[in-house]
């Protein structure tokens, strides 16, 4: 062994079979075009000019030799910040199959170096826990067979539709329509909802698209979905349109964007679907929202009122705020005042422990529209990966647990619960959703899903891609660069919201049907699921099944 | 599949009329057990007066009868009548039953100036509280119903046997309004109380066909925190309750009963005079909503019967009359066995929208459809 010094190898040095993908490049299908490391959001690779040796024997002058020929090759780059993300850009611009990110199973050492100069890392996506998740496993299993006839998904009628927000107990509202009393507002709403993705984490062709997407589904298809716009505020031209009553405006800690929609008020056409007021969110509980500098380009600094390229991290909770009693009160109160009493405002927070002190002072506050509770499985834009890997709850026992709560008192009716956070993680959006309904929940909110589904987002639970924090979102989903986004077209990512939207309606009643329910959404029909694990079925009381 | 009968009529009858339609109506059931309501009573041979209240049930054994004795009479209970079955035991399969009773009582002298409501509710503590203390002593006592003016009997076996039973068809007890619903339910274990028709305050119903909704249904009723609202041995207990809840909590015409379990859609309900108002009530009372397959059929202390089916109308249900005499049943020709002198053509088969009343005065039925006006004053 001799010491090699012209290699210099310091403590961070690696090499590519230390990434967590690595590009496999066949060098007799490369064409050279270069498409693949023009594509590459992260300049993972390179052309690179490489020597080889080819063996030499001159038969006439009986003398061996070596004869030396250069060819060209992909390789990549062994630097932390430049590893490749497996979002597979480059097999997919490929003209001839030559290239494409293989998982690394072997080992991954970025991990330990993913901290350089004392940042800790950060990313989108979601946590990253692989395998069906507790949702997957639970089965639709009160099947009404010989003792009475099943529905017919495909023939008979169906209402799959929700309540969103505040609903009075039957003697309050015999009460106050007899006096002319306020009747808290309410909305038919689809039980899946686009969870709550902002203008500045999309980017402007995305959020363009699921706007005519879920417009289409009301006005086309019949089918009343809405989307909630996240903390960023919602562009001036949507504030002022008759699009408005599909969107849920989300206010957080922050408060970006709500300087505009305030102005906007008095010329808006007709009133938001809800105000969200956002706590807390699933995949970093405790934490506020996070808008990286890269993605604050102009048209989003001048939307949420703050200068271009900084970063617009929103602080963990609402300053104004002291206590749950005052949060809970105040802001509700507020916010349903400033619409009118005319919009259902309710609080989202993440899953918690502590869900149900929250809950129980939402009972008692009349205007207090529902509440959405966001499980760890949810994904985000940007967040730092200790909080999205390791902090947070998951949903379904804590939705079961408020639910059970609100029984014990009557109230299942009154107050609302909305799920969200890893619905269709695996694909399996109608069965997550119509398992979380069964166990109480009233509506689901899909966000993830929605842009793998209809954007066709590359992230995976893998850690495959997971950049959405840096703007550089290959698909341009969640890129600010009009280079990127303009790869998004908007009537496309349309087309696929209401195709997804009506797969999603027709597995709803092919979930409906068997159990004989059509007249209504089955929120807490909990003898109708099971689950083969003995453990969750007792903590989620339900049916264990095996 | 489960056989359903009423008849309804001015003159007093004998139930065992409406057991012989139960007959009638035998092919394709189990006759697993009967459930018969009795309303406007009549004894041979007790003038009755239609305010004391009728205590009906079983008591399986000599001490349970004596501690319903004593039970009775430590509350201030007066027996003023007691009505005595011809058993027949030949038609019991060796059954431990000591003793079938229906019995008048006079209420307690504190309740002379008390309002009706205190008076609903005492008999409905009463029939509770005696309801538990046979649960609580192996199910040797069985109560149907307390209330003014009404009698039930419950038993396993077919029907008719269950008349021959009792002597049900000697005249010695007849009523002006007779329910009666011919399955046990089967699904689960047996239990008396599961057996249809079901019964709270005056409010009785009967149903055919599963509830698929029940789950939900039976867990906001308990959270209504109303003493009756217990039980639930069968999935067809919610539609009394509900039922009762619209018109003695919500204080609701019979009407509204339609429109709780199964409420037009939006759409239907964009278009409706009171749309807006019943949008709000279906929003309200959503976990009230039934999906079926059921027809559902009750009577009211006024004597007023209804029939009413689920969305899909996925359960048969038929009814026919002439004036004075009325009858539902599950079967075609169970009307035709309770009121063979009608004019069948005009016998009917309510659709998804309708609710059939049959009023006290019994001189015709009405077709009330949900997409007529709503009667209610509040909702104008």
């Amino acid at each position: 062994m001799v010491p090699v010094r012209s290699i210099p190898v310091e403590p961070g040095s690696l090499t590519y079979p230390d990434l967590p993908w690595v590009i496999q490049h066949r060098e007799d299908r490369c064409t050279l075009c270069g498409h693949c490391t023009t594509v590459c959001p992260k300049e993972s690779i390179y052309l690179a000019y490489r020597r080889q040796r080819v063996p030499k024997l001159e038969i006439l002058s009986k003398k061996r030799g070596n004869d030396y020929r250069t060819f060209v090759g992909i390789r990549q780059k062994p630097n932390p910040k430049h590893a490749c993300i497996g979002c597979g850009m480059c097999a997919m611009v490929c003209p001839n199959e030559a290239i494409a990110p293989v998982p690394n199973t072997i080992e991954n050492r970025t991990l330990f170096f993913d901290n350089i100069k004392g940042e800790a890392p950060k990313r989108g996506g979601r946590r990253n826990a692989t395998g069906p998740t507790l949702l997957d496993r639970i089965m639709f299993d009160r099947i009404s067979m010989l003792t009475d006839p099943a529905l017919d998904a495909g023939r008979h009628e169906f209402t799959v539709t929700t309540t969103l927000g505040r609903i009075l107990s039957p003697e309050d509202y015999l009460k106050r329509s007899s006096e002319g009393g306020w009747i808290p507002p309410t909305r038919e709403i689809f039980p899946f909802v686009i969870g709550s993705m902002s203008f500045g984490a999309l980017s402007p062709n995305m959020w363009l698209g699921l706007l005519q997407g879920v417009a289409y589904c009301n006005e086309v298809l019949g089918i009343p979905v809405v989307m909630c716009t996240g903390e960023g505020g919602c562009p001036p031209w949507v504030l002022k349109s008759p699009y408005l009553k599909y969107i849920i405006l989300q206010i957080a800690s922050g408060y970006f964007g709500w300087d505009e929609i305030i102005r906007a008020i008095p010329d808006m056409q007709c009133h938001p679907a809800a105000i969200e007021i956002k706590y807390g969110q699933g995949a970093k509980p405790g934490d506020g929202g996070l808008l990286m500098w890269y993605k604050v380009s102009k048209l989003i600094a001048r939307l949420r009122g703050v200068p271009e390229g900084v970063d617009l991290p929103s602080p963990p909770v609402h300053q104004t705020l002291y206590s749950i009693e005052e949060s809970v009160m105040k802001m509700i109160q507020t916010l349903s005042m400033a619409f009118d009493h005319k919009v259902p405002v309710y609080p989202k927070i993440s899953a918690s422990t502590s869900a149900k002190a929250v809950l129980n002072n939402l009972v008692r506050n009349p205007y207090a529209g529902g509440l959405l509770i966001d499980g760890i499985d949810g994904g985000t834009g940007a967040a730092y990966n200790v909080s999205m890997d390791a902090t947070g709850h998951p949903v379904a026992s804590n939705v079961r647990e408020c639910y059970l709560d609100l029984a014990a008192q009557g109230k299942q009716n009154e107050i609302p619960i909305y799920a969200a956070g890893g619905i269709g993680k695996n694909g399996n959006v109608a069965q997550n959703g119509m398992a979380l309904v069964m166990l109480g929940a009233s509506a689901v909110h899909i966000g993830k899903y929605i842009m793998q589904a209809t954007a066709g987002c590359l992230g995976n639970e893998q850690n495959r891609c997971n950049v959405c924090n840096v703007g550089i979102c290959p698909k341009g989903i969640t890129s600010q660069n009009p280079k990127l986004y303009r790869r998004l077209d908007p009537d496309k990512v349309a087309e696929r919201v209401a195709e997804s939207f009506m797969s999603i309606q027709t597995e709803v009643k092919k979930i409906m049907a068997p159990l004989g329910r059509s007249q209504s959404l089955p929120i807490g029909m909990s003898d109708a699921i099971g689950i083969n694990d003995k453990d969750a079925a007792d903590r989620l009381n339900i049916k264990y099944v095996c | 599949m489960c056989r359903l009968a009423l008849k309804t009529a001015i003159e007093p009858f004998s139930p065992y009329e409406v057991l012989q339609a139960m007959e009638a109506m035998q092919e394709g059931y189990d006759g697993s057990g009967l459930g018969l309501l009795l309303r406007g009573m009549e004894f041979e041979d007790f003038k009755y007066n239609p305010r004391f209240p009728i205590l009906s049930g079983i008591a399986n054994t000599d001490k349970a009868w004596r501690r319903l004795d004593d039970f009775m009479e430590d509350l201030g209970y007066e027996l003023k009548y007691d009505h005595r079955f011809r058993v027949d035991k030949s038609y019991v399969e060796d059954r431990d039953r000591f003793r079938y009773f229906v019995r008048a009582y006079r209420m307690p002298d504190r309740f002379a100036d008390a309002t009706t409501e205190e008076r609903e509710q005492e008999l409905l503590a009463t029939r509770l509280a005696l309801r538990k203390n046979g649960e609580e002593n192996g199910r040797d006592l069985s109560v149907f119903s307390f209330w003014p003016d009404v009698a039930m009997i419950k038993e396993v076996g077919w029907p008719l046997q269950i008349g021959n039973l009792l002597g049900l068809h000697d005249g010695q007890i007849k009523s002006r309004v007779c329910m009666a619903q011919g399955r046990q339910n089967t699904n689960y274990g047996i239990n008396l109380y599961a057996c249809h028709p079901f019964f709270v305050q005056g409010i009785s119903t009967m149903t055919n066909g599963e509830n698929t909704a029940f789950v939900p249904i039976r867990d906001w009723l308990l959270g209504r925190d109303f003493p009756g609202y217990m039980g639930y041995q069968s999935d067809s207990e919610v539609f009394t309750h509900i039922l009762h809840y619209a018109i003695k909590q919500l204080k609701l015409p019979l009407q509204a009963y339609k429109h709780i379990i199964t409420p037009l859609s939006t759409k239907e309900l964009d278009n409706h005079p009171q749309g807006d108002f019943l949008k709000g009530l279906k929003s309200v009372c959503r976990r009230l909503i039934i999906d079926g397959p059921n027809a559902v059929i009750g009577t009211l202390p006024d004597e007023t019967c209804m029939l009413v089916m689920d969305q899909k109308k996925l359960r048969p249900a038929t009814v026919g009359g002439r004036e004075g005499a009325w009858a539902i049943a599950s079967e075609m020709c169970g009307v035709d066995a309770m009121i063979p002198d009608r004019d069948p053509s005009f016998d009917f088969q309510p659709m998804r929208e309708h609710t059939i009343i049959i009023p006290p005065e019994r001189k015709e039925l009405t077709i009330w459809s949900q997409y007529d006006q709503f009667p209610l004053s509040q909702a104008a």
